[in-house]
């Protein structure tokens, strides 16, 4: 009948509130009491370096062009012995959302996610952070990967400045 | 003259006691509310405010004195700062009837533990409860908002579908104390109080007094997810506070009008009178935070049916059966 469907309806609730009085509030202290994160919990970015201790980071925008916020920023360089790094590199954490998503379009394993999350602060411009923030000293969770071990390294001297090569053509050249 | 003048003290004295009393409880009640409602969703509720979020109450009186006092554009003024006030003035003058404690023998005087024992309490109580919506329906209308309109117009429209059934529930009682006076009711429920002798009349008053309380389930002019803030969307600063101070300076005088109607008042065993009185009120606030923990709102044509049909045609065959049966003892 559905007026004792109505009153046991109506009284029912009344024992579930009770019951859950009785029990431990599920909630976490949070400043006191820190919750324990999962293993593989995406917080915030470090740029790690490979076995030889050479920075990682090739410069190459993939994480910048994949970042939904747009975190990211750099610019790329080149050094003497022909390998790309980046000059600066800068994430700004007021954006980043910890999605993840530049560690999986890195070619390099060269941004990693680390566990850490409490990057509260009072002036946001702290949370800016460059590249020498972001450097760490080990592998992250690739510490063998080694990439230009595999690929090499592009060509140190100056290009065409070989006795075998042609210096490189000057397409300004043509210009009337 | 030596004794008017210690009378008249003693009269200052017991106004001053009864309205911080009333104050401290209504305070107290919303932190005891978010407490215990924190409780029931396995929450702690506020905790940070000195020990057990103690002082939390100090805090959020503060927080609502410093805050800006918002006037609307094209609001009709003084409604609009008149309104408030009407809903917490309104609640506490209710009070006034309330008999909390046997009379008190101080100095060789009688100080009876009531405001003034008015031999039309019951009608004080229910016109005062009924001036307590112009506060609401005031205060929706002058903010020239579309949501605080909505929020007046159900409040008048839950008024005139829980106020009828609400006096009807009250005539047994009348009838089975034979007086208005409220002192005079709790005096003759020293047999049994009324609960027992008519648990009907007492239901009905229940579901009526939790409609008048404006809480939830019955909490549409508000109805925070439908309309904003109800009638109190534009209002900001110690104005909404007002508002919010009388809601459960309101939960105080109900809770103590059903102990008054129905709980035989201040009469219990063992305990002096002011406490029992203390304990049967704080009950039925908990029980009224226990409905708002449970219940969730009905719609307000859901509220009007119940109202109009259930309620109302209940609380007349009480009044029927009541006077049948007291005509049938007598003779």
């Amino acid at each position: 009948m559905s007026l004792w469907r109505d009153i046991k309806g109506t009284l029912q609730p009344f024992w579930v509130t009770l019951c859950n009085m009785m029990r431990r509030p599920v909630t976490v202290q949070y400043p006191e009491q820190k919750q324990q994160m999962a293993q593989r919990y995406r917080g915030r970015l470090m740029l790690t370096r490979d076995p030889e201790g050479h920075e990682r980071c090739v410069a190459c925008h993939l994480c910048s062009a994949a970042c939904p916020v747009d975190c990211i920023s750099m610019q790329a360089a080149e050094g003497d012995d022909g390998r790309r790094h980046a000059a600066w590199f800068r994430i700004n954490f007021t954006r980043c959302i910890f999605c993840g998503l530049c560690t999986e379009a890195c070619p390099t394993l060269a941004i990693q996610v680390t566990g850490e999350f409490e990057l509260a602060g009072r002036d946001p411009l702290k949370l800016v952070w460059e590249k020498d923030d972001l450097l760490v000293d080990h592998g992250g969770h690739t510490p063998d990967y080694n990439f230009y071990r595999q690929s090499g390294v592009g060509v140190a001297a100056p290009r065409g400045g070989l006795p075998t090569e042609t210096a490189p053509v000057d397409p300004k050249d043509l210009m009337p | 003259m030596i004794d008017g003048l210690i009378m008249i003290v003693l009269i200052l004295i017991k106004l001053g006691v009864i309205f911080a009393v009333i104050m401290t409880m209504a305070a107290y009640l919303v932190l005891a509310e978010r407490k215990i409602l924190a409780r029931m969703q396995l929450r702690h509720g506020p905790n940070r405010v000195g020990p057990f979020g103690m002082m939390q109450p100090l805090a959020d009186v503060i927080k609502l004195l410093t805050k800006e006092d918002f006037l609307p554009d094209r609001a009709d003024k003084w409604l609009f700062l008149l309104a408030p006030g009407m809903a917490a003035v309104t609640a506490i003058l209710t009070f006034a009837v309330v008999p909390f404690g046997p009379p008190l023998q101080v100095f060789g005087h009688e100080l009876p533990l009531v405001v003034i024992d008015l031999n039309v309490g019951v009608l004080y109580f229910l016109g005062l409860s009924s001036l307590a919506v112009y506060g609401v329906a005031l205060g929706g209308w002058a903010s020239n908002s579309k949501y605080s309109l909505l929020g007046g117009i159900r409040g008048l429209a839950q008024l005139i579908s829980y106020e009828l059934s609400m006096g009807l529930a009250l005539v047994p009682v009348v009838m089975l104390a034979r007086s208005f006076s409220l002192t005079d009711i709790v005096l003759a429920q020293q047999a049994a109080p009324f609960i027992l002798v008519n648990p009907l009349a007492f239901l009905i008053f229940l579901v009526s007094v939790v409609a008048e309380s404006k809480r939830t389930p019955f909490d549409m002019p508000e109805a925070e997810n439908e309309l904003v803030g109800g009638f109190h969307t534009e209002y900001s600063g110690m104005r909404f506070g007002l508002f919010f101070v009388g809601e459960y300076i309101n939960l105080v005088i109900l809770s103590s009008m059903v102990t008054v109607f129905f709980l035989g008042g201040w009469l219990g065993p063992l305990l002096p009178g002011v406490i029992w009185f203390g304990v049967k009120v704080l009950a039925l606030c908990f029980f009224f935070i226990w409905v708002r923990g449970s219940l969730p709102r009905l719609r307000y044509d859901q509220l009007m049916h119940f109202g109009w049909k259930i309620l109302l045609p209940l609380a007349l065959l009480n009044v029927l059966l009541t006077g049948a049966v007291l005509l049938w003892s007598r003779t």
